[in-house]
């Protein structure tokens, strides 16, 4: 915990998400974009944490990330993804969906693209809730139950879908396809284009809370975990469908985001209303017991098991061992204690960077993964 | 209310009209004001003008200062009670501490921001902090960390040092001049010096002149002695105050002796510098503007006078230090006498004054706050039956609540008032516009949190209304479950079920089925829960357990009387299978709820505007029912009579 210090900065931030770096390079990731919410004027910032000064600054500074650009946003930021390494698109509170481009030289932001009624209801603004790329795709879900397709060089909307009239939850993407998959509140559908998967997968039986997070293993494309309303973290195997794999209690409060770490699948975070962002990390395969690794840690045991049927995993992850006994997970507080919400996170490589309620901003880029 | 009258400006309104009247509306933190005519004739302006007094929470660097300092806070109030206040001292000094460093932080930037061409109110803003600092730190000197004699002076003297940075700029200049023992300012930063205790300083400036001077070696030797010499209190070490006392007394006769020997005659300089280190008031006013402040005019004296001085003796020197320093003005500024009564230990007093000389209670709040974990302010309780702390924290949260976004905050305040907190809180909360499902999320886990039903349930239908509106009922129904609202759960119910008869589908087949316990809040809901499931299993081809939950909605009377004709009609499918799905038993039943049906229909009481139509629509299932039921029950009564073999 000794490598994270809050910047303060005047907004509270809804959104965090690192900008892409190429994976032929090594690099850790160096800007960042955030988005901000219940403002007067909302804002679309990109920062920076490289070295700008010499390297004669102590340590504790060394990350202290500085504000390259930034640009008006109308409505509050719900969700903020790139498309690429220079453009962004973020969906609004007020309906609208904004692709926004980012110069490097000059350090300015600039709008491409806004489509300002993507979602709508008759009489009112529809919030679009969230949204995923798949460049040059990009797919928004709203409170008014439509998804609806977008490219991001057109005009108009390529497709509406569907008329599903809970809340809707964050899409996911799967990288090769142009799948969506969209977990709608109590209840999973799983949409195709070429529609050749089953349409719904049916109800849990387990907890009823509603979901607000989601987020698919990245190797292992049947793990999904989710987050929601209760704060339970529960991870799913999709083939099985019906009930989590493990259901476990990690916050006291609305889980706001979980991530799988995108080249480490063993290690998840999940922040939180609650003001805490934790770390999960399957302990499968270190022979060392947890009490000898460092860090803040507590154990948690996870409990709900539902062993998979067949019983065959050869390729299972260690996400899906239910079992309580083994104690295969633990966990670790990454923020000081008594932080307001946690809105969001995002993490590449060993950089971690997340926005709170509380007009602060915490980049760690040391995480031990 | 009196601190506004006390602060009084005038505000111009530039879109209303000269000479036109005004009228006004008192908001939370501001007023609404807007044209009006005493007489009714004539047209007037149709807007409203709203007044802020506060612009300070909207200033995107101080916000951090808010945020920042809720951190603190929030912190402060978690510190154990039970811990004996020794070991809590140095806690409250680094907590008092943080909050400077904040307030310093937030200055800086907004010196940076100033930048050129100045902006007024910035500068303004950057003095309104500077001044919160210094008072803030002689509180946390006085108070918080009281001192005792001996280290009283030197925490007094980093105090002066502090606020005095343009000793330091002055000395850069002159240093980085060619020649800095010619330079202008060269004596003033000699003196600057050592008014402010940094012998040290002085004495390597002093060298630079030495140098230049050979002639004159020794009385500089003379000086450089008696500055090397000058006793200072350590209060880590094994002296005791009275040894140290003894001391200084030695040293000072010794600088009076070179006075009096005239040593210093030759130069007049250090004549001037041995008559300050004597402590002599009429030298160290000829230097007023060097010290520039009577709190500094104070701290010199009692360093070259009394530096074992007690903190109960501080007031006299304060007070008369003041009026030696300010006898050209008439009253002293609003600081000044904030100072002052600090130097008295007034701790009410300083409260007081700062509170009419700001516009924002983040100062007083904050520091009473402190004071009172330091068990320093006497309960001293106001009319209102709250104490001082209270009050305060109350009046800085309330205008907190009314930023749209620091609102959040505010909540943590409340918590922390015991006696009123909650209530104002459960006021407030209710007022937070709830633009967005997160944000209203967010309000309820708050309300939720500290079991505020009544507030949970009216956002829950505010929330569940704008759904409706929308004509999102699956939203609508969450939303009513959320605030166990079963008066409204029935309403949306009853709109479900209306919307499957009029279009024979349901919507938000998803969240029906998965409603689990919550399906008991109302009954309405209970059934159309079940009701679902009744098409479920049909659609399952279950029919023997569709059959069964069929029937025992009805007669269990879960369903609403209205809906049993569309039951019956449900059953007519089931009815009609070549295999028999309704038991002997059940048939009576069903026939039975179909007799009830009719003879209710056929009651005078039922409408006779139905048209001839709708008349026969009705008579023609009731027909076809009937049919259907007598032919099920003969088949059922029949293979019932079989026996297996």
């Amino acid at each position: 915990m000794e490598n994270i210090n809050a910047k303060y900065v005047s907004q509270k931030i809804s959104k965090t998400r690192w900008c892409p770096v190429s994976y032929s390079s090594l690099q850790q990731p160096e800007v960042f974009a955030t988005g901000s919410w219940d403002n007067e004027d909302n804002k679309v910032s990109i920062w920076s944490i490289g070295n700008h000064n010499n390297s004669g600054l102590e340590d504790g500074f060394e990350g202290d990330p500085q504000i390259l650009c930034e640009h008006k946003h109308g409505g509050d930021v719900l969700d903020l993804q790139f498309l690429d390494q220079e453009r962004m698109v973020s969906a609004s509170s007020t309906g609208a969906v904004t692709i926004f481009r980012y110069h490097p030289n000059t350090h300015t932001i600039s709008v491409l693209q806004h489509w300002a009624r993507a979602h709508s209801y008759p009489c009112d603004n529809a919030p679009c809730t969230a949204l995923v790329c798949s460049s040059p795709e990009i797919v928004t879900v709203g409170e008014d139950g439509r998804i609806v397709v977008f490219r991001a060089d057109q005009e108009g909307a390529v497709r509406v879908i569907g008329e599903m009239r809970t809340r809707m939850l964050p899409p996911h993407k799967e990288s090769s396809l142009k799948l969506s998959v969209v977990f709608v509140r109590e209840c999973r559908q799983q949409h195709n284009s070429r529609g050749d998967l089953p349409k719904d997968h049916g109800g849990f039986d387990g907890d009823r809370a509603p979901l607000h997070c989601v987020d698919r293993h990245p190797n292992q494309q049947h793990i999904v975990a989710t987050g929601g309303q209760d704060g339970m973290l529960c991870v799913w195997d999709v083939r099985q469908g019906g009930t989590p794999i493990s259901l476990m209690e990690a916050h006291s409060a609305e889980m706001w985001e979980v991530r799988f770490h995108p080249t480490n699948p063993d290690h998840l975070f999940t922040c939180s209303e609650d003001g805490s962002l934790l770390h999960w990390e399957t302990a499968s395969h270190s022979e060392m017991p947890s009490f000898l690794q460092g860090g803040r840690n507590s154990s948690v045991i996870s409990h709900g098991a539902l062993t998979p049927a067949g019983g065959n995993r050869p390729l299972s992850s260690a996400w899906l061992c239910g079992d309580s006994g083994k104690g295969c997970l633990e966990t670790t507080h990454m923020l000081p204690s008594q932080t307001m919400s946690v809105n969001s996170l995002d993490i590449i490589g060993q950089c971690l960077v997340c926005g709170t309620d509380g007009e602060a901003i915490f980049v760690n880029r040391h995480v031990p993964v | 209310d009196l601190k506004s009258v006390l602060s009084l400006s005038i505000q111009n309104i530039p879109a209303l009209r000269r000479g036109k009247h005004m009228g006004f509306a008192w908001g939370q933190g501001n007023i609404f004001v807007y044209e009006t005519l005493f007489k009714a004739t004539g047209s007037g302006s149709p807007f409203i003008h709203e007044v802020r007094k506060d612009e300070d929470i909207y200033s995107p660097i101080l916000r951090k200062l808010f945020n920042e300092s809720h951190h603190i806070f929030v912190g402060l109030q978690t510190i154990r009670e039970d811990l004996p206040s020794k070991n809590k001292k140095p806690q409250f000094v680094s907590i008092s501490k943080n909050y400077r460093s904040v307030i310093r932080a937030c200055m800086e930037e907004l010196q940076q921001v100033a930048g050129y061409p100045l902006i007024r109110s910035v500068l303004l803003q950057v003095s309104i902090l500077l001044a919160i600092e210094l008072i803030w730190n002689l509180c946390e000197v006085l108070f918080i960390d009281a001192a005792p004699a001996g280290s009283l002076l030197l925490h007094l003297l980093d105090w002066v040092r502090l606020h005095k940075a343009d000793v330091d700029e002055k000395a850069r200049d002159v240093l980085q001049s060619d020649s800095p023992a010619e330079h202008r300012d060269y004596w003033d930063v000699v003196v600057s010096y050592v008014l402010q205790g940094r012998l040290d300083e002085a004495r390597q400036m002093l060298g630079k002149k030495a140098t230049l001077t050979p002639a004159a070696n020794n009385i500089f030797k003379m000086m450089d002695n008696l500055l090397s010499k000058m006793p200072f209190y350590n209060p880590g070490g094994t002296q005791t105050l009275t040894e140290f006392d003894v001391k200084w007394r030695h040293w000072h006769e010794e600088v009076d002796r070179c006075l009096q020997d005239n040593s210093f005659a030759s130069n007049q300089h250090l004549e001037v510098l041995c008559k300050i280190l004597l402590g002599d008031e009429d030298t160290l006013l000829e230097h007023k503007d060097l010290l520039g402040t009577w709190y500094h005019f104070l701290v010199s004296r009692l360093l070259f006078c009394h530096p074992t001085v007690k903190p109960t003796e501080l007031h006299y020197y304060a007070q008369s230090c003041m009026t030696m320093f300010l006898d050209s003005r008439s009253a002293p500024e609003p600081l000044d006498s904030i100072l002052l009564a600090a130097f008295e230990f007034d701790i009410h007093q300083v409260i007081k004054d700062c509170s009419i000389a700001l516009n924002n209670w983040w100062f007083v709040a904050h520091l009473t706050d402190l004071l009172d974990h330091c068990k320093l302010l006497q309960s001293h309780n106001l009319h209102f039956g709250s104490n001082l702390r209270e009050f305060l924290l109350l009046e800085y949260a309330s205008g907190l609540f009314t930023h749209h976004s620091l609102w959040q905050l505010a909540v943590d305040y409340f918590d922390h008032c015991l006696e009123f907190g909650r209530v104002y809180l459960e006021l407030q909360i209710e007022r937070v516009p709830l633009d967005t499902e997160r944000k209203a999320l967010k309000v309820l886990r708050i309300c939720e949190q500290r079991q505020m039903s009544e507030q949970v349930r009216s956002i829950c239908k505010i929330m569940a209304m704008r759904a409706l509106r929308n004509n999102r009922l699956g939203s609508a129904l969450s939303w009513s479950i959320r605030a166990k609202d079963a008066a409204f759960a029935t309403l949306i119910s009853e709109r479900f079920l209306q919307d499957y008869c009029a279009k024979g589908t349901f919507s938000d087949l998803d969240l029906i089925d998965n409603l689990g316990p919550a399906m008991l809040l109302s009954d309405r809901l209970t059934f159309l829960g079940k009701y679902r499931e009744f098409h479920k299993l049909y659609g399952e081809k279950r029919f023997k357990e569709a059959a069964k939950l069929l029937l025992s909605l009805m007669t269990a009377k879960i369903a609403p009387r209205s809906f049993w004709m569309t039951l019956l009609t449900d059953a007519l499918p089931l009815l009609e299978q070549k295999e028999v799905i309704f038991s002997a038993d059940q048939t009576y039943e069903l026939m039975f709820c179909l007799e009830e049906l009719t003879s209710s229909l056929n009651t005078p009481s039922s409408d006779s505007d139905k048209s001839m139509q709708e008349e026969d629509v009705e008579l023609t299932k009731v027909e076809l029912l009937r049919l259907a039921l007598s032919r099920n029950l003969a088949m059922a009564i029949v293979k019932e009579g079989t026996v297996e073999t």
